[in-house]
């Protein structure tokens, strides 16, 4: 294990996490921690256990051994809405839009406390339609028929449409045009700027390097690598070894 | 704070994106069924007879089969022995209808107060049952197709056994009560077009349970939550939603409603024989394929066109009316391989 070790209380510390789907070993002992108020950036090849990661932290998949927990309590065990219920919002790297269903359904089923669109929070409506234009525009279209940038921002509103504790996305830039990916970077700074902690999937590495405050990088199930993202964005060696790139080339 | 709906600006331009348009081509397909029966039959009070019948049919299927659906589309079980439900129903009705029938005498109002107690006590019956069979049936079987088929085709020869033993292995009457007996005969069409009370009421009340149906899943977030759960039950949880227990309550609520639709169906048939259920099982799948699994619209329509091509060919070629509706979901395959109204993301 390289780098230096994260400074601040971490809000989410996961310990020697296995995970086994079906017949395969997945994840061989994931170590790592997530500090409140920042963003962490989840690195790797593909099928290095990144999604894996973070579905066994929501509960989708159940980890075999090690322990994951949340501000000092283990929730390796919880269901996923009992996870949910502790105010951790989860963005799956299909987004999970429920297509059938409009703009407007999908935030007011993501807002628990709602019962109609008219108990919805106004100024944290606006805030997100600050954020993301589109979502005003097309509030009461179905969700189906947006584009694929307009989707990831729903399901990026889908998770602050309240506040939370811990917002996990999975690869947020996947298949999106450069532009798109501007406004969403520019979206996570603002929720940078507002102490939102993230723990983010991501295998754009310009994406990881402006968002990110820590990083942990895996491999083949393992963390092999955490510490400051500043520190890996200034390595290109270390950037080549880990992740077979240097940010010269994607900066 | 609370808010109305946000000001929603009107897109512009080439890139808007267009406003979503209902489906009406299923609806003109029945609409089409209806037009073509016409001068098939000839005699246009013979075809109102029949179409009458025909919703009459489709309606109370669909109030049996509209559980199944949302029971397939929320949790993916396929279950084999939804028919236990419309045979318990059904039976639930011989007692409470034969129990009462010294108290009704001949008043018209105790009569329909019988039949309304019957709907109710195997409503609450079979949602029972149905509860019981999540829990011990179903749920170790989540997941598992083959076994659901097994062991939910095995709950419905325990079921079948059971009322055997409770009410007789022999096809009970389940005459009408003398207030839904009869005609009403519309002149003016032809020689004049019979339409029988007891078919109008009983499509009284699929209309009753679609439009309910139709409110909870499209006006309530409990249907929201049962809409979203039918496209991506892994989203629902990861919005912290406990979407087991809202399965028990569909669970439920579809094993009522099958309860429901056995005593319409029994009352339909004026008899009941233990293997109604297995009868109509046969039927409610073909409904909610054409339909689209887990659609409710889907199943709705899907349930209008069996009931109709039931009641059309039964009169015009009774020797091929039981090929027909396997003959209705092949074409219906044919133009849309995943039904009707086929649910996004399935």
């Amino acid at each position: 294990m390289e780098g230096s070790p994260v400074s601040s209380a971490p809000l989410l510390e996961l310990s020697g996490v296995h995970t086994h789907i079906a017949a395969y070993h997945i994840l061989h002992g994931v170590d790592f921690a997530v500090a409140e108020g920042q963003v962490t950036m989840l690195l790797g090849r593909n099928g290095a256990g990144k999604t894996t990661t973070l579905r066994t932290i929501m509960g989708l998949w159940r980890a075999s051994q090690g322990d994951v927990r949340f501000r000092g309590q283990s929730i390796r065990a919880m269901a996923t809405p009992d996870i949910a219920g502790l105010g951790i919002a989860y963005v799956p790297e299909s987004m999970g839009i429920f297509s059938d269903l409009t703009v407007k359904e999908n935030m007011l089923l993501a807002a628990r406390s709602a019962r109609h669109a008219g108990e919805l929070d106004t100024q944290r409506l606006e805030w997100i339609f600050g954020l993301f234009p589109a979502l005003q525009k097309f509030w009461l279209y179905p969700a189906g028929k947006l584009s694929g940038g307009q989707k990831q921002m729903l399901a990026v509103a889908r998770a602050i449409i309240e506040p939370r504790a811990l917002i996990l996305i999975d690869e947020p830039s996947k298949g999106l045009a450069p532009s798109i990916i501007q406004n969403l970077i520019a979206a996570f700074r603002e929720l940078k700027r507002q102490r939102t902690t993230v723990l983010m999937v991501e295998q754009n590495f310009m994406m990881a390097q402006a968002l990110g405050d820590q990083v942990a990088v895996m491999d083949d199930g393992r963390v092999v690598h955490r510490g400051a993202m500043a520190e890996l964005a200034g390595d290109e060696a270390l950037q080549q070894r880990l992740l077979g790139l240097s940010l010269g080339a994607h900066s | 704070m609370s808010i109305a709906s946000p000001t929603l600006v009107a897109p512009a331009g080439p890139a808007a994106i267009p406003k979503a348009q209902f489906d009406w081509r299923p609806l003109a397909l029945l609409l089409a069924l209806m037009a073509l029966a016409l001068p098939a039959i000839g005699s246009p009070s013979s075809w109102l007879t029949l179409t009458v019948a025909g919703l009459a049919m489709g309606l109370i299927i669909f109030v049996i089969a509209s559980g199944l659906t949302l029971v397939f589309g929320l949790m993916d079980v396929l279950n084999f022995g939804h028919g236990v439900f419309i045979a318990l129903g059904a039976f639930v009705a011989t007692t409470v209808i034969g129990g009462l029938e010294g108290w009704a005498g001949n008043s018209a109002t105790a009569q329909g107060a019988s039949v309304g107690a019957a709907c109710l006590a195997a409503m609450v019956v079979a949602g029972g049952v149905g509860w019981a069979f999540e829990r011990v049936i179903v749920r170790p079987v989540y997941g598992l197709h083959l076994k659901q088929i097994l062991i939910t085709m095995g709950g419905m020869i325990v079921g079948e056994e059971v009322i055997k033993v409770l009410w007789g292995p022999q096809q009970i009457a389940l005459p009408l009560p003398a207030v839904l007996r009869g005609s009403w005969l519309i002149e003016g069409i032809g020689s004049g077009a019979s339409i029988e009370k007891y078919r109008v009421l009983a499509a009284g009340i699929g209309l009753l349970v679609f439009a309910a149906l139709a409110w909870t899943l499209n006006r309530t977030k409990l249907g929201l939550l049962i809409r979203a759960g039918v496209q991506d039950r892994e989203m629902v949880e990861s919005l912290g939603y406990r979407i087991r227990r809202l399965f028990v309550g569909v669970f439920v609520t579809g094993s009522a409603l099958a309860g429901l639709g056995g005593v319409l169906w029994g009352l339909y048939q004026q008899n009941v024989t233990p293997q109604i259920g297995a009868q109509v099982n046969v039927l409610i799948f073909i409904v909610i394929i054409i339909g689209g699994l887990g659609s409710t619209l889907g199943c709705f329509v899907g349930a209008l066109l069996v009931g109709l091509m039931a009641n059309y060919t039964g009169f015009l070629a009774p020797k091929v009316a039981l090929f027909s509706n396997i003959g209705l979901m092949v074409a219906v395959l044919l133009w849309r391989p995943q039904g009707l109204y086929p649910v996004t993301n399935r």
